[in-house]
This record gives C-alpha cells, structure tokens and sequence, in this order.
C-alpha cells in the first residue's frame, strides 16, 4: 500500500512550494480584483519585469555555481549610458554590438577574479558595484544621457516595439530564458555549472575545469546585463546614471524566490522565471488592491523569508531551526 | 622568525601602512594640484575627517562583531533611516509636548530602542530559521526599506531643535561630539571583543561553529544579541548624525552596508567570520574617509572616488589571499 507520509509531504511541498504558493496567490488577487487577470494587466506586469528578468537568468547560473553578484545593478547602468552614446556618435547598428562588447569585458574581468584566481565573489561583485559606478560617471561625466532624436530611430524597437502581438521585451525575456533553459539542463556545460556549484572539490577531481565553468558563467551573467541594458536604453532613449541602482538586491530575490540555494548547486531557470513574476506580481497586485506602492517591499521581504524558511524546513525536516 | 609570523604582522599592520602612504601621497599631490591653500594634513582638517568618519564608522564596529561571528548584516542602511525618522518625528508628538527639552533624551532613547528591535528581530529570525543572515537582510533591507517610505513617502522627515544642534555641535577637549562617539564606541567594543567572554565566544562561533556548539555555547542566542549590537549602533550613529542635520530623506543611508562593509573587509575581518580585529576596522574606515577626502583634495569628483575604493577593495582581497597562502605553506613544510 502506498501510504503517503508525513516526508513526502514535505519534499512534494519542497520542491513544488513556490509554484503552489503563485498559484494560490494568483487565484486570491483574481478573486479580489477582476482586473487582475486581464491579458492587458498580465502583458503590463511582464513587460515591466522583464528587464528585471533578464538580468536574473543571467545571475541564475552565478548564484548555482557557488557564486553572487552584486554588480549587475551598476553593470547595467553602465551598458543603458554606454549605448545611449554610442547611439548617437556611430549608429545603433554598430553602438549594440560595441556595447556588448564592453559589458562582456566587465563581465570577463569578474570572472577571471573571481574564476581564476578564486577570490571572494561577494567582495569582488560589492568592489565591482562600486568601480563600475564610477566608471559610468566617469564616462557620462556625470550627465544625463539622451538620443538626440527619439522620433527618427528604429532603436526604440528593443523596448516599445511589439512582435505577433507580443511586446518585444517579453519575447527577449522568454525566448531568452527557453534558450538559457536548455543550457542549463540539456548540455554539458549546464550539468558542470550545477556540479561546481554543488561540490567544487569533487567537480575538480572528476575533471571538470572549475575556473573556466565559473568564468563562463559571470560571461553569461554580463550577457544577459547587456541585453537589460539594452531594452532598458530602448524603452526609456535616455537615462540617468543611476538606472540600475539597488537592483542587484531585487535580482537575487527573485532567484532566492525561485529556490536556488545561495549555497550554490540548485536552482533551474523555470523556478528564477517564477520567482521574477511572482515579485512582479505582488508588486502590481497590491497596487490593484489600492495599497500603497511601498508596501511591496515589507510583503517581499516577508515573502522571501518564509519561502526559504520552508525550503530548509522540509530538507532537515524540522520547522525550526536546531541551532542552541 | 616562527613561520607565518612576518605574514601576520604584514597583514595585521598592513592598513595603518596604506593610510600612512594615503597621507603621504595626498600631501604630496596636493601640493601640486589642490586648488585650496590649506595643506591636506592640516590639523583642523584631520579632526574634520575625523567628525565625518563617524557615521560609517559607528556601524563598522558593529560590523565587525556580525562579521566575526560568521554572520553579515546588510539592513543597516534602512535601520539607520528609520531610527533617523523615529528621532526626529518622536520631538514632535503631542504626548510628549510638556517635556520641554526633556524631550531629547526621550526621543534618543526611542531611536536606539527601535533600532535595537530591529536588529533583534533580524538576529532572532536567523536564530530560529535557520536561514542564511546574508538572505534575512537582504530581505529586510528591502522591508526596513519600505517602512521608511511607507512613514512619508519621498518628503523628507524635518524637526530642527536648537538645543540638540547646539550638543551635537559642541567640542569637547577640542574633538566634536561626533568623533567623542565614534572614539567611545571604538573603545567600548574593543574591550567587548578582546576582553570578555562574549567577544571571545563571538570568534569561535565564526571560526567553528560546529565546535562552539559542542563547547557548550549557546549559539542562537548569541548571534541574537550581536544583531541587536549591530541595530543599536546602527541607531546611535543616525542619532549622532540627525542630531546635527535635523533632516532625513527617505533614501538616507542607502548603500552605507557597502561602505561598512568594504570598511570592515579592508580592516582584515574575513568575511567568513572567526577572525577581525576592532582596530582594523577603525583603520579600515579611516583609510576609506582619507581616500574620498583626499581625491576630493586633488579635485578628483565622486565617480573617481568610486572607481577608486572598488579596485582597492579588490586588490586587498587578492593581496590577503596571497599572504595567506603562502602562511598555510610556510606551515605544511
């Protein structure tokens, strides 16, 4: 007789908990409000998290190979100015790739620190949070950045443009993440990120090569900063400085919320994309309730605590802790 | 010469050799390219920067013991803005209208006890969850974060009381009330960490936790009570500096866990707790006070500053590695 037990329980509510937790909270703002879960309302929320979401694929695979970064906040201030210049000085079709190529440099140089010579990653994203900021300054001098002519440019495409119906952000988020998906679960290089994050003495003895998988992936994470950058740049065609500041704190709640474990070794790109709709969701839920803007931020913080409080509790099988 | 022991006393003496270079280097570069008369080692200005450490420098202390004890706090920004408000709106509030100046030390007392709340709940969180402090306050830097908007939206909390000014303004011995602040807490966890039970207790739970627990500490609620450590100074530094400015924006004391922390880090507490020392950590926020000072004395602007402090963040982290490296060598052979 198969008798379901008290475990099982718990590691069917481990592993799925934040899928029933979005589906219960779906169906109670539904009820509350029938605006909630209009197509137009589900567009809105997408759209405006997909920046957000992008830039937390990336930090997926850095936050599963045993890694943080705190620097894609700044890193993505840094992209927006960077092609919001270059826009005007060379044309987009020549200031995208140029940008790129810039971010992936950043994303390069925090690799190879934090990869090859195995330093520190909180220290080295928080000292990069910082340098990179003032890059940026450095680079815009401080100014506000704006596209000369915001009428004449096919560049708006990225951010305001829409595809078969579907604004263009949320098709760079999705297919995005599909493509990322697959990475991570179907190839080589995906079980390796999972195998240095989980174990990084093993992963070195079976041969795997733990520098280059975590260079890799802070390669990825600068791409995908880039591509935030540049839907960001698009959507707004002109930016302050500080465009991306604090969203570093955002970009890990949402992949914490997905369940990857800072600890390194789980986590799926299905869960992260949950986890940035979810906080979008909250956001714009309680906006519809009437509640004030700010109030999303005690109900993440909340939310957070109790999701990773669960998952730990039914891995040791004990709501509390048994620290002393 | 034990093996190891040059390296230590590298590390260990490292941080007041980069602010003698700071000093050195400044002055030099000053002289040619400050626009001001005024030499940078000046006395008046060293006292300034002094006065200007101790925002950051309050809470580096506290720092320092959540560091030690294997544990970060990133919530200290927002508890600062919060204890901030609770200062100054509580001199407002009716009730407490009949106290006449009075009111100060009333008002103080509910700025530190909230503060102290805070940190405690943090702490307490992390006790009975089990979950990582780096997640706990992280979440609560965002909740903290809100309760601050959600008290005032994006005007500023504004209260203005002579006689407070007048305090925070005051000299004493020549050092102005702030830096008299800074020195005492200085000395008052200095003595906590190296002098006490609880300080040593703090290092070995950092350094073992596991260890610690079959000593017989009672781990739990010691991290408790160092959370709360870190939320009370975290409020006596926005009291320090409140009691001066009379206004606080709602974003006050953003990114200041950044500041602490790189402070901390490069006083030579290692973020992985057991080891850090509370006079590393004044040299490290001296050193950190001296650099924007000084860049902003060779007319270099804030993006500089910024840039600058990261690489050197970095460069610490990769020099320290290196040392002790080569100390764990050194003592294999």
């Amino acid at each position: 007789m198969a008798t379901v037990s008290k475990q099982q329980i718990g590691s069917v509510l481990a592993k799925q908990g934040i899928l029933i937790a979005f589906a219960v909270f779906i169906v109670a703002f539904t009820f509350a409000n029938s605006k909630f879960l209009t197509v137009d309302n589900v567009f809105s929320v997408v759209r405006s998290s997909a920046i957000l979401g992008v830039m937390a694929l990336g930090v997926t695979f850095v936050v599963i190979s045993g890694n943080l970064d705190l620097s894609v906040g700044s890193m993505m201030s840094f992209s927006t100015i960077v092609v919001l210049d270059l826009h005007d000085k060379i044309g987009p079709f020549l200031a995208i790739p140029a940008m790129f190529a810039m971010t992936l440099a950043l994303g390069a140089l925090i690799g190879f620190l934090v990869g090859y010579l195995k330093l520190n990653s909180l220290i080295v994203t928080l000292g990069m949070l910082s340098a990179i900021h003032g890059l940026t300054l450095t680079y815009s001098g401080g100014k506000n950045m704006d596209i000369a002519d915001k009428e004449g440019t096919w560049f708006s495409v990225f951010g305001q443009g829409s595809a078969l119906g579907i604004p263009v952000p949320i098709l760079i988020f999705l297919l995005l993440a599909a493509f990322l998906g697959l990475v991570l679960s179907k190839t080589p290089f995906g079980r390796k990120v999972y195998a240095v994050g989980g174990n990084g003495t093993a992963a070195t003895f079976s041969g795997i090569r733990r520098a280059r998988t975590v260079f890799f992936c802070y390669i990825i994470s600068s791409a995908c900063v880039a591509t935030a950058g540049l839907i960001q740049a698009s959507r707004s065609l002109g930016s302050q400085n500080t465009v991306g500041q604090g969203l570093e704190l955002e970009v890990l709640a949402a992949v914490i919320l997905g369940g990857a474990s800072l600890m390194g070794g789980s986590g799926t790109i299905f869960k992260t994309v949950i986890g940035v709709l979810i906080l979008g969701f909250i956001q714009n839920g309680l906006l519809l309730l009437g509640l004030q803007f700010y109030v999303q931020f005690v109900v993440t913080w909340i939310i957070i605590i109790l999701a990773v409080w669960l998952d730990i509790a039914a891995k040791r099988g004990k709501l509390m802790s048994p620290i002393a | 010469m034990q093996p190891g022991a040059l390296s230590k006393a590298l590390k260990s003496g490292a941080i007041w050799g980069f602010i003698v270079l700071e000093l050195i280097f400044f002055s030099v570069a000053g002289s040619y390219m400050s626009l001001s008369d005024t030499a940078f080692m000046d006395w008046e200005n060293m006292l300034l920067l002094l006065k200007q450490s101790a925002p950051i420098g309050i809470i580096a202390m506290g720092m320092t013991i959540v560091m030690v004890n294997g544990n970060i706090d990133l919530s200290v920004g927002a508890t600062y803005a919060i204890a901030a408000i609770v200062l100054l709106d509580s001199m407002t509030w009716p009730i407490f209208a009949g106290l006449g100046d009075w009111v100060i030390p009333v008002a103080w007392l509910l700025a530190l006890t909230v503060g102290t709340a805070l940190g405690a709940l943090n702490g307490l969180i992390v006790w009975k969850t089990g979950v990582d402090a780096f997640i706990v306050t992280l979440g609560s830097m965002l909740g903290y974060r809100g309760i601050v908007f959600m008290f005032n939206g994006e005007n500023p909390t504004s209260h203005l009381n002579w006689t407070l000014v007048d305090l925070a303004e005051a000299e004493f011995l020549g050092l102005a009330t702030a830096s008299w602040f800074l020195l005492a807490v200085t000395g008052v966890v200095w003595f906590l960490m190296t002098r006490t039970v609880h300080g040593r207790n703090a290092y070995a739970i950092g350094d073992n936790r596991d260890a610690a627990v079959n000593a017989g500490i009672r781990v739990g609620p010691h991290m408790m009570i160092n959370f709360a450590i870190i939320g009370f100074l975290a409020a006596l530094s926005a009291v320090v500096f409140y009691s001066e400015s009379g206004s606080v924006n709602p974003n006050d004391g953003q990114l200041y866990e950044l500041w602490v922390i790189t402070a901390v880090v490069l006083g030579g507490t290692k973020i992985t707790g057991g080891a850090g020392s509370v006079i590393g950590t004044f040299g490290g926020v001296i050193a950190i006070q001296l650099l924007r000072k000084g860049l902003g004395h060779i007319g270099a602007d804030t993006s500089t500053v910024n840039l600058v402090i990261g690489l050197i963040l970095i460069a610490v982290l990769f020099l320290d590695r290196q040392l002790n490296v080569k100390g764990k060598e050194e003592l294999k052979v």
